[in-house]
């Protein structure tokens, strides 16, 4: 795992205490894209499975999981495709 | 910071539009995958929607992150409200809750 899944892995971990995190770096599907800075780890996709998330729209959900990573969007990250389910939803 | 301006000219865009998608190209020619799924999905469905790309407007590609909080492009409004990136679109749409959405909305023009 490179730095910057380190980071994101992390950040996730603390964001959703409890949760099923289970992140891929696609980076290198986007090889030479605009965005995509040679190095890869600027391409991620994440699953999050989190009761928490009961009770939040898609866009709430969503919001928290970028608010997460945030700092991570002002270095190398892209791009996060995002799933975030409940546990039910999960199932 | 994002100017004043840019933010009132984003919410007269997305006022004046029942249907709008920041993007990155244009609704023909996307140049990213994620816009190309949102642009797809709503051609699919057969609703007519005003495309804004971002990447001939700098000020705006930053100013709609700010203006609605969220990090990335593409993104959909519809009658004013903010539904979602890529991600979410497409899984509205594959759930079929999309359809759902937009009839209720009024922006989809149903077969006759």
């Amino acid at each position: 795992m490179g730095e910057t899944a380190k980071r994101i892995q992390s950040a996730l971990e603390t964001a959703f205490p409890g949760a099923y995190i289970a992140l891929q770096d696609e980076s290198a599907l986007h090889e030479g894209h605009a965005g995509a800075p040679d190095g890869g780890e600027s391409h991620f996709a994440v699953a999050v499975v989190w009761n928490g998330f009961e009770g939040m729209n898609r866009v709430a959900r969503h919001r928290a999981v970028n608010a997460a990573v945030d700092a991570e969007f002002s270095g190398r990250l892209h791009a996060l495709r995002i799933r975030a389910l409940t546990p039910e939803e999960a199932e | 910071m994002t100017d004043q301006a840019v933010l009132d000219e984003i919410k007269s865009i997305v006022e004046s539009n029942d249907v709008v998608v920041f993007m990155k190209g244009t609704p023909t020619f996307p140049q990213c995958g994620f816009s190309s799924v949102v642009a797809q999905v709503l051609d699919y469905l057969g609703v007519k929607y005003q495309g804004v790309n971002v990447l001939e407007r700098q000020e705006i590609r930053e100013g709609v992150k700010a203006f609605t909080d969220w990090p990335t492009i593409p993104q959909l409004y519809v009658k004013g409200e903010f539904v979602g990136g890529a991600d979410i679109v497409r899984e509205m749409f594959e759930q079929g809750e999309l359809k759902t959405y937009l009839a209720d909305k009024g922006v989809l023009e149903e077969a006759a």
